[in-house]
Formats: C-alpha cells, structure tokens, sequence
C-alpha cells in the first residue's frame, strides 16, 4: 500500500464508500426485481403488461432487461469514478 | 492462431468470426439443399453436423496449442470484453441451459422461471461484488485469491477440494447431456457419445489451456445461439407472422390460457406457485444466484481480460448473449405448449402430427391411450382409457422433448434439427471444457505447483495439467455411465455447492479487511458440509443407501408418503439456503473471535478496491 498523506486516505475512502453505496442501491432494485416481484406474482399477474400478465412477464424478460441496465449502469459509474479520483488503469 | 501475434490478431477477431458465422450459415444452407435434391438420410445428416462441429473446435483447439503459462492458464489476459462475454456465456450455459430449460418451462409454467432469473441475476452479483476486484488480483484460479487472501495452504486446498466436487458434479451433467443427444441423433450407445464428446473436449482443451478453450468457447456460442433461435423464429412466424419470438409468445399465452379453461386444466401455464410452492421457488432462485457468483469456472474466465474496467463491461456482455437465449427459452415453451394442445389433445391415434411418433420411437414422447399403457409403454405411468383419442393426461412428454422436436412442430427440414443437435453438443462442450480446465488447473496449479512442488519448471507444471486433464476426463466419463439422476438436478445441486462454499470466502474477503484464515475456513467447511449434507439426504436417500439415519430424508415420495425429512419443506436443489448463510455467519463469528487480520493482508484488500493505485 502507498504510504499516503491524509488527503490521499481520505479521497480513497471516499471513493470506497461511494463504490459501496453505488453496490449497495444497486442490490437493493436486484432484490426488488426479483424477490418483491415473486413475492407478489399472484396479485400483479392481474396487471397486463405488453400482452403478458406483468408477474410472468417479469420473470421471464423484466428482470433481466433490468439485471443488464444495473451491470451496465454500474459499469459506466464506476468507469467514471475511477477518473474521478484518479484510481482509473487508463490515467 | 498461434502463429499470429497478439496484438494483430485481437484486433482481427471480429473479421475471424464474422467469417466463421458466414461460413457455418453457408454450411447449413448447402445441407439443406442437399438433404432437398439428394435425399439425404437423417442419420447421415446428423453425422455430418456433429462431425463436422466437433472436428472445428478440435482445430481451434489444435491451432492454439501453448507453452506459456500465462497463455495456458487465463489466455494471455488479453481477451476483449466482447470476446470473453461470448466465451463466458457458452462456458455457462451448459446442456441444462440448452435442452432442459425449455422442456422445464413447458412442464412448470411460472414456476421454471426460477430458472430463468437465477440463472441471469446471478451475473449482477458477479458484476458488482466479485469480477472486477478478481481482475485485479488477477492470477490464475479461485484457490490461487483464497490462498493469497487469507493465507496458508489449507485454505487453497480447501478451495481445490470444492472447486474439483462442484465442478465435478456440473461437468458430470454435461457429459450425460452431450451422450444423450449424440445417442439420439446418430442412434449409437450414450456410452459411446459420452466417450466421443470428452474426446472433443480434450482435444480443445489439452494443447492449448485457456486460450483454446476462449477462442472454442466462442465459436460455440455462435454454432448454439444459431441453433437455438432458428427453429423458434420460423415457429413464430408460422403461429402469430411475427418474427420475434421474445414479443410474440404474449399473445399465444393467452391463447393458451382460453385452451387450458377448455380443457379443464386447474394450474394454468401463468399461475405462480401451483408446482412448486413460494418457498421454494425464492430459495431455488437465490441458490441459483448466488451459486453463479461462486462456481469457480465461471469466475475464472474475469481472470482472461486486459483490466479490470473490461472485467466490468465484460460481465455485461455475457449477460447480454446470455439472455438472447434465456428471453427465448420461454417462447419455446409456449409455442410447443401451443401446438400440443391444438394439434395433439383431443385427435385420434391416427391423426397424430409425425413428430410425435418420431420422437415416441426415441423416447421422449408417449402416446399413453391404451388401457395397458402403463406396463407397455416407456415414459408412460398410468393406463389409459382406451377410446383412440389423447387426452390431455394421456400424453407424455420428457423436458427435452420440446427443444429437440420443434424444428418437426414447426415443419422445417431436418437439417435444422441437426443444427439443434449440434447446438446442443455445443452448450454441453462449452462448459464441459470449462469445467475440465477449472479442475485440472486446481490440481496442477494449486495442489502440485504452489504446494507440493512449488520448484517445478513450466514444463513440468504444464505436462502435469495435461495428464491430469485426461485423468479426470477419464474419471467422469466412469461415473457419468454410471450415475442415476437427471441433469438439472445435476446442475442445480452444483449451485447450491457453489454458492456455500465459495461465495461467502469471496464476497467477504474483498468487502471485510476483518476477515480472517479461521474464520474463512470454518465457514467454508460449514457451508460446504451442511449443504452437502442436505443434498445427499434429500436428495439422494443416502440414509436409505448407507442404511443409516444421520441424514435427512427424503420429501415424501408415492413410496413414503407420510415421511419427509426435508427442513421447512426446502428441496435438495435449493440446500445452499441453508448452508450459504451458515458459511457466512461462521465466518463472521469465528473471525471476529480470532485474531486480527495482519497489516499486510488489510494492505493486499484495499490494493484490490482500486484499479491502480496512484503512488503518493
């Protein structure tokens, strides 16, 4: 580990904390996607959605529409924070 | 390949493999207008797919054959994240994926999604919590960062011993899935499809490690995603004119749902938890999940990029050529649900589509009307009525009948049910030399090199991964002749395994500096032994096998009705719900019990969190 300044710790616990919040709000839509989704399916497969009814329709193509964005998402964050605070492998 | 150099052929691939994709589409067309003007046998047809598949990938096998260690063991940590996407989507989806998530789905109905969103959320776990930061350790296996993070020699051969039972398990179902289908189409002996699909594997996989296996793994996935949506596209066109399928089905579903009133069927296609009840259907999911996150071949391909930002971007794109098949699988699932219920239920004996009689001669279809059925015909386990009319309980259907016998459903030429034979044998290769390299590479890397003879020379070390590579080839092929239970189980119970024993070391190890060598290995042997022991009580009677009653028992069966052993009503495939969280919570007490983690361990952590770290 570099021997860093005060500054230095605290930018990289900064940028830590934010990778951890980003993680963490991530995961939680993972959850809902899915298990609050599924926990409901009977109630919301009266809603129809694209011709589907909306639980059968979220665990057939919802949830993974929404698996890529938050990959995708994650993966354009954090390409940007790795700028940001200059841990980038490209710098 | 091996004569190129790296630079210039990484930014060719895309010309290599758009040409391969032409030239494989050329080939199909030619051997449909062969089997049009020159009447072409289906046996010859399906000789002339498999052969001419497997032979491919034995060239690309041969043509990256190395003996650099970096070359050998992550492919010369070179591959676009596109690529590796594409590799890790065949490397995962395997024969389970293929032909049994479909037949899964037609049997289930809602309840096979499970299926479905396990096998894709589990990639956001991947993505956010371990890809990137094993990029950055970047060495060459999973026991190579258990070993380095918490230290010591147990803790890697603890992750050898997993590593080799979890993938032993999953390429055990593999090889039965490329035996059956080889049995099928060309009508020899599973024996001998098993023994012909791992001489495949080995060819890819011996020469050339890692890199072979990437650069196969994609032409796999091109030959099995072809295959795959073909026959359901023209199935789409031909029941609704559309030609997407994913958007199409909407409209067959409700169809569905007004034939299933007619036909008195009570657990409609749609309804949730009528096969399966909720419990289970969130347990088997999360297991599928968090397995993904843990099954060591699969995680082992983020070792293969250039950094860790492709790492990042890497997983995406897998999960992209993932889902062009998984959107499809229920699809395929509706639309032959479709043509049974209008084609099949309620004609005579002698109106009866051709496939069903085709497919009925190999054994994945039964016509179960006569009054004997039970005792006379194979699949079938109740009599029937006798009249000369299927009803809709008379009719018999294995899972995999629904992939293998669309491209007939749909009317097309047999030719495409060659490709689909062929895209099957891919998925199946695909992980089955993934999950090869994975066990071979935990033993000579691992065992031999890091511990047993850490002095070797590359030679040495790459010789003995080669033996060993065949050894354990050897091995599987004995004891997938010999196993009783059918893939998916096979599988599911892999990720159950996966999920207890690897992803609590994984996960902590980069999010909690506090974590600890007692502490890792006491929650990997928790979770490893408690889901272990589930799985064998539930769901392979070992009490009744060893004639003892340490174990659980089985849920209640036709024979034991009144017994049922399992905890909370949890099935065996889902075990990792009980010892994913034990790992976890053992390896948080007992590390926080234990001594701190060393300055070194707590530096080597934060050094993962970052792409680079900037010199202050």
């Amino acid at each position: 580990m570099a021997t860093g300044t005060e500054g230095v710790d605290a930018r990289r616990a900064e940028y830590w904390r934010r990778t951890v919040r980003l993680t963490a709000i991530l995961l939680t839509i993972w959850f809902v996607v899915t298990y609050v989704v599924a926990f409901f399916a009977v109630p919301l497969n009266n809603f129809k959605f694209f011709g589907f009814p909306f639980a059968f329709y979220m665990g057939a193509q919802g949830a993974l529409v929404i698996y890529l964005i938050i990959i995708a998402y994650y993966a354009r964050y954090m390409n940007r924070l790795d700028h940001e605070f200059g841990v980038s492998e490209e710098d | 390949m091996a004569t190129t150099t790296g630079g210039d052929f990484i930014s060719r691939l895309p010309r290599i493999y758009g040409m391969y994709t032409g030239g494989f589409l050329t080939f199909l067309v030619v051997l449909a207008l062969l089997e049009h003007y020159m009447d072409l046998s289906d046996r010859t047809i399906g000789y002339v797919f498999l052969a001419a598949t497997i032979g491919l990938y034995a060239m690309i096998g041969v043509m990256s054959r190395t003996a650099n260690s970096d070359e050998y063991y992550v492919a010369g940590r070179r591959v676009p994240a596109l690529f590796n996407g594409m590799a890790t989507a065949s490397d995962w989806m395997s024969a389970a994926s293929f032909i049994g998530m479909a037949g899964t789905l037609y049997v289930q109905g809602y309840d096979g999604l499970a299926f479905i969103m396990g096998w894709t959320g589990g990639y956001v776990l991947v993505a956010l919590l371990i890809a990137p930061y094993l990029r950055k350790f970047g060495q060459y296996t999973i026991p190579d960062f258990l070993g380095a993070r918490y230290g010591g020699n147990t803790i890697r051969l603890i992750g050898v011993v997993c590593a080799i039972v979890v993938s032993f398990v999953y390429l055990m179902a593999q090889l039965s899935g490329a035996g059956l289908i080889m049995s099928r189409f060309l009508g020899i002996e599973m024996m001998y499809g098993i023994i012909a699909a791992l001489g495949g594997v080995l060819v890819c996989s011996m020469l050339g490690g890692m890199r072979a296996v990437t650069w196969t793994q994609v032409a796999q996935y091109i030959v099995l995603i072809i295959a795959y949506l073909i026959p359901v596209v023209w199935m789409s066109i031909k029941v609704t004119g559309n030609p997407i399928p994913q958007l199409a089905y909407g409209g067959v579903l409700e169809q569905i749902g007004v034939l299933e009133q007619q036909l008195g069927v009570v657990a409609g296609h749609v309804a949730p938890f009528t096969r399966t009840d909720m419990a289970n259907f969130m347990a088997l999911t999360f297991c599928l999940m968090v397995g993904t996150a843990g099954l060591p071949h699969v995680l082992m391909r983020f070792y293969t990029v250039p950094s860790v930002k492709e790492a990042r971007t890497s997983v995406g794109w897998a999960l992209l050529f993932i889902c062009l098949l998984y959107f499809t699988a229920p699809a395929y699932a509706v639309f032959a649900k479709h043509a049974v219920y209008t084609d099949v239920i309620g004609k005579g004996l002698a109106e009866l589509p051709q496939w069903v009689a085709y497919w009925g001669k190999i054994g994945v279809v039964a016509v179960c009307d006569a009054v004997d059925a039970a005792t006379t015909i194979k699949g079938c386990t109740a009599a029937g009525n006798g009249d000369g009319i299927v009803q809709l309980k008379e009719l018999w259907l294995h899972g995999d009948a629904i992939v293998l016998a669309t491209p007939e459903i749909a009317g097309l030429p047999y030719v495409i049910s060659g490709l689909v034979a062929a895209g099957g044998l891919a998925a199946a290769l695909s992980t089955a030399d993934g999950l090869l390299l994975t066990m071979s590479n935990a033993l000579s890397h691992d065992f031999y090199t890091k511990i047993v003879n850490p002095n070797s020379s590359v030679k040495q070390r790459l010789t003995i991964a080669r033996v060993l590579l065949v050894a354990l080839a050897a091995i599987a092929a004995y004891a997938t002749i010999h196993a009783p239970a059918t893939i998916l189980q096979l599988v599911g119970q892999a990720f159950s395994l996966a999920a207890s024993a690897f992803f609590p070391a994984l996960f902590l190890g980069v999010f909690w500096k506090r974590c600890n060598k007692a502490g890792a290995i006491a929650g990997m042997l928790v979770g490893f032994l408690l889901a272990g022991y589930y799985i064998a009580g539930v769901g392979w009677n070992f009490n009744a096998l060893l004639g003892v009653g340490f174990f659980p028992d089985p849920g209640p069966s036709p024979a034991n009705p009144g017994v049922d052993g399992r905890w909370f009503g949890i099935n065996a495939i889902s075990g990792g719900i009980f010892g994913m969280p034990a790992g976890m919570l053992t390896m948080i007490v007992v590390s926080l019990l234990t001594r701190d983690t060393s300055p070194e361990i707590k530096a080597m952590v934060e050094n993962l969190r970052y792409p680079r770290l900037a010199k202050a």
